[in-house]
């Protein structure tokens, strides 16, 4: 498919990767002719240097033919107008990333109406939305949710006391009756997709799936569960800062931001009523003491500083902070934290990629019989979560699953049957109006029969 | 440096170079002649070179622009090498320098020869000399590229160092849809030429032959007098493929999808144009003397004008004794060659008319000394980096030429033919003037001579700088 992307700078460029490696012919439009040429010297894509509002631009990028154009520049009323001219001009569907909250409340499905956007991507909110969830059950990682919230993917790692260690998911699977299935192992850099007889080790990160309602019992009885945070502290008023400090208010909990800008905490004090908000230095480590760092239940770092984030959280850590989440934008900063031993990072760029890339599977599938609903890339990108709808019979339909012959590494996580989680087993079959979970690594999956060997 | 890399992509490009030998192959079977084994025998050794070197399997498939660079160069000496093996097992060309030189002389489409009896070679052999002017003249890795996937994304830095021209641009996103579209087009004229010629009454062997020279202006032919033999229709195809062949190929693409006026806008072929009109008026007065009519004064002034600006090379009359004038024109065209993005040698126009840019804003510059203005070519104003980086190029193609000059210097031949043969070969010509005219040959030049004007042609062809990298030892060093 023809993609275009506008404007290229950290979480442009990182979508610009993703989609260029599934194989599309991407062009990337950004009025920097360094961006540019560094980036078609890096990647297999085609460069315009130009104004992505400018007809001439676009015109010479091809928008008037592209499958998809996505507006990703750092303004939001920039992004919306090349869309709109992209989509006048002949472009398929057009997504532009609008990250002002002003934006994102009511006005936003009036605009995306008439505008003709077809989605609206906020890399700001779906960042407070995956904190929110960790913030959640803070024993996670990261959690992934599909689309009925009613089954979710919980990667955690075994400590050395954990009771899995040192049994067989076919001794697991025995002793206890819960419903929830291992479904990827990561041990050291590499991935596996379990089978019965694959044996858990002290260190491993696992990720399971489990229905909703029975997660909580289920990380109890595996004496992983900690308890939801309710005091937070967050460094930096950002945007996600913003949507994380909202949600917490709409749970009936409140969140402290700090944040050096004066201007920023009276605009974040304004639209927030119940948060507090400090204004001062969040590096300074007597101040954080002084507002109750030791004693607060997370601590989540989402200044624009990578490096700042990551120190900090290390500080909380040090502190005796149960949970730190970290906001961190550079891939190499992100691998390098995983190694000092900060697991929970959320990189909006990286979700926002995830979504894309998602969006142009089921673009490219429209016709087929399942659509890609949902998409992760989970443990560094070396798996994949995928959420399918199966709309039509098929050949897998109304078969048991012992009887499918899969693909290596490659399984199903889970049914979503109506309002019923069937965690699968052998005798489980697919059934039309299903929404299955397939996780899988080394394949690239964009139809539900694609996990036919 | 990734050497692992360089050697295993060499090796696939090897294995290409073994099915190209299948053409001729195919031809000596048609022809039953004894030169198929020694092609066999050649196809065996590139196969033989093509596995050790895929053998070499890399640690990591990341390319920069060093290694594109020496993934060219490497390439261009292999397949010339292996592809001299032919002429040296059939005992044809029986020094290995020679047979050598004819191999790079065909690759870069020069059209060099080093045969005094062209006639008498084997049907096979004389396909595979000018089947090598059709593969080079596109470029070896851009057909690769366009066959084989890519086991890396940085491509572009392969396809950048071996495609002629300042400014290389894709035509669309992937490098291999873009290697596939260039290759389309210059298949489609190949055949198109093939046709017509085949049409005038030439057989269909002799249009193979030539389409494949002029495809790839290169230049080499059949007979000891070039086309001078064949009929006026085939002489005129002739000539108005090669004005074909030398216009930048992205032309041709935006005219098939259908944006005419990004065609007619360009700067550079509208020169093109200019040049070739003025060139060929101005050597047809003063030729016109020598032939009777006004048609064949026309006809000898045109091939003659085109075939050295397209840098092909081939002839219809003995240049050589045309009056000073027409020689001087035709040895200024050398210089220049045609579009960047074509098959053609030279400077290439786009670069000329930059420098001339350049050079008329750094006039103004001395008059007007605080005045801004910018060099604007192809509608766009072009950075500081493109400018200066011409510049520098134009430095090495002045001092490349005096050294091939200075190490040819101390061979028996006249000043003019001397210096005719190093821009000849180093534009890719062919011919030049004196001995080594139209009806001269290369043969006279000591081996040594022979290497250096090799080494000078694919200097020309792959514009300087990866023959260059491949020379300098800081490249191949272990850590840098």
């Amino acid at each position: 498919m023809k993609i275009i992307i506008a404007g290229c700078g950290k979480i442009g460029t990182s979508v610009l990767s993703s989609l260029a490696q599934e194989g599309h012919d991407v062009t990337a439009v950004d009025k920097n002719p360094n961006v540019i040429s560094e980036l078609t010297n890096v990647y297999d894509v085609m460069g315009v240097c130009g104004n992505a509002v400018d007809c001439e631009t676009l015109i010479e990028a091809g928008a008037g033919d592209c499958g998809m154009f996505v507006a990703m520049t750092d303004s939001d009323e920039l992004n919306m107008l090349s869309c709109f001219l992209a989509k006048r001009m002949g472009a398929q569907n057009t997504i532009a990333r609008i990250r002002n909250p002003e934006y994102n409340d009511t006005s936003l499905s009036f605009m995306r109406q008439h505008l003709e956007l077809s989605m609206a991507i906020n890399p700001d909110l779906r960042a407070a939305q995956e904190i929110y969830n960790i913030l959640k059950f803070p024993s996670a990682l990261r959690i992934e949710t599909f689309s009925r919230r009613n089954l979710e993917m919980i990667e955690f790692r075994l400590s050395e006391d954990s009771e899995l260690v040192g049994k067989s998911l076919v001794d697991i699977r025995k002793k206890y009756d819960a419903q929830f299935l291992i479904c990827c192992v990561q041990r050291g850099e590499d991935v596996y997709i379990p089978s019965g007889f694959f044996t858990l080790q002290a260190g491993d990160k696992i990720g399971l799936t489990a229905s909703q309602s029975e997660m909580e019992k289920l990380l109890k009885m595996l004496n992983a569960f900690k308890k939801q945070a309710k005091n937070i502290i967050i460094l930096g008023g950002s945007k996600s800062a913003y949507y994380l400090a909202k949600m917490f208010e709409s749970g009936g909990n409140s969140a402290k931001i700090i944040e050096q800008d004066e201007a920023r905490c009276v605009e974040l004090t304004s639209a927030l009523p119940n948060a507090t908000v400090i204004r001062g230095n969040g590096a300074e480590q007597e101040l954080l003491m002084e507002e109750g760092l030791s004693s607060c239940d997370a601590f989540v770092a989402l200044t624009g500083m990578d490096e700042e984030n990551i120190l900090l959280s290390i500080f909380a850590s040090m502190q005796k902070v149960p949970k730190s989440v970290v906001k961190i934008n550079r891939d190499e900063l992100y691998l390098l934290a995983q190694k000092m031993g900060i697991e929970s990072a959320i990189s909006p760029k990286e979700i926002t990629s995830n979504i894309l890339v998602q969006y142009a599977r089921a673009l490219e599938n429209s016709s087929g019989s399942a659509a890609v609903e949902t998409l992760y890339k989970i443990f560094d990108g070396k798996a994949e979560a995928l959420e399918f709808n199966v709309k039509s019979e098929s050949k897998l339909t109304g078969v048991p699953l012992r009887e499918i012959k899969l693909k290596p590494n490659l399984l199903i996580g889970g049914i979503m049957r109506g309002r019923r989680t069937i965690i699968p087993s052998g005798a489980d079959m697919i059934m039309p109006n299903d929404r299955v979970i397939v996780i899988s690594s080394g394949n690239r999956i964009n139809d539900i029969l694609d996990i036919l060997n | 440096m990734n050497r692992k890399m360089v050697f295993h992509i060499c090796g696939q490009m090897m294995l290409i170079e073994a099915a190209l030998l299948l053409l001729p192959l195919i031809t000596s079977v048609i022809y039953r002649e004894s030169c198929f084994f020694s092609i066999l025998a050649t196809i065996g050794v590139a196969l033989i070179l093509s596995a050790a070197l895929i053998s070499v399997k890399p640690d990591n498939t990341v390319i920069y622009s060093r290694e594109g660079f020496c993934i060219t160069a490497l390439t261009w000496v292999f397949y010339s090498a292996v592809g001299a093996l032919p002429f040296v097992f059939s005992g044809e060309i029986p020094s290995y320098a020679d047979a050598f030189f004819e191999t790079v002389s065909g690759f870069t489409t020069t059209g060099a020869s080093i045969l005094t009896d062209i006639e008498s070679m084997s049907r096979g052999l004389l396909m595979w000399r000018s089947f090598t002017h059709w593969v080079g003249g596109m470029g070896i890795l851009v057909m690769v590229m366009a066959v084989l996937p890519m086991t890396t994304d940085r491509s572009i830095h392969i396809m950048r160092a071996e495609m002629p021209g300042p400014i290389v641009g894709k035509l669309v996103p992937r490098v291999r849809q873009t290697a596939k579209i260039l290759y389309i087009i210059y298949i489609a004229l190949t055949l198109l030429q093939i046709f017509l010629l085949a049409v005038g009454g030439m057989p269909l062997y002799d249009s193979m032959v030539h389409t494949f020279g002029t495809a790839g202006t290169g230049g080499f032919g059949i007979k000891s007098d070039s086309i001078a033999s064949y009929s006026p229709y085939l002489q005129w195809v002739i000539t108005v493929f090669m004005f074909i062949f030398g216009i930048n190929f992205n032309l041709y693409y935006l005219a098939l999808i259908k944006r005419f006026k990004s065609v007619f806008s360009s700067e550079e072929l509208w020169t093109y144009v200019a040049i070739v009109f003025i060139s060929i008026f101005a050597v047809a007065l003063n030729i016109s003397p020598i032939y009777g009519s006004l048609s064949e004064t026309l006809r000898m002034s045109a091939f003659q004008v085109m075939s050295i600006m397209s840098t092909t090379g081939y002839a219809t009359a003995d240049f050589n004794l045309w009056p000073q004038f027409s020689r001087t024109v035709l040895l200024l065209l050398m210089f220049i060659g045609a579009c960047a993005g074509s098959t053609a040698g030279g400077l290439k126009i786009s670069r000329v008319i930059i420098l001339f840019k350049s050079a008329k804003r750094e006039l103004k510059k001395m008059i007007h000394p605080r005045s801004v203005s910018a060099v604007r070519f192809e509608g766009k104003s072009l950075d500081q980096q493109t400018l200066s980086g011409i510049g520098v190029y134009l430095s090495f193609y002045i001092a490349i030429i005096l050294a091939v000059l200075l190490l040819i210097s101390f061979e028996p031949f006249d000043f003019e033919t001397k210096f005719s043969s190093v821009i000849a070969c180093f534009n890719n010509v062919g011919p030049g003037l004196g001995a080594v005219g139209p009806t001269g040959s290369y043969a006279g030049y000591t081996a040594f001579s022979k290497v250096i004007l090799s080494v000078s042609m694919l200097l020309g062809r792959l514009e300087i700088y990866p023959i260059i990298f491949l020379l300098s030892p800081s490249v191949w060093k272990k850590k840098s």
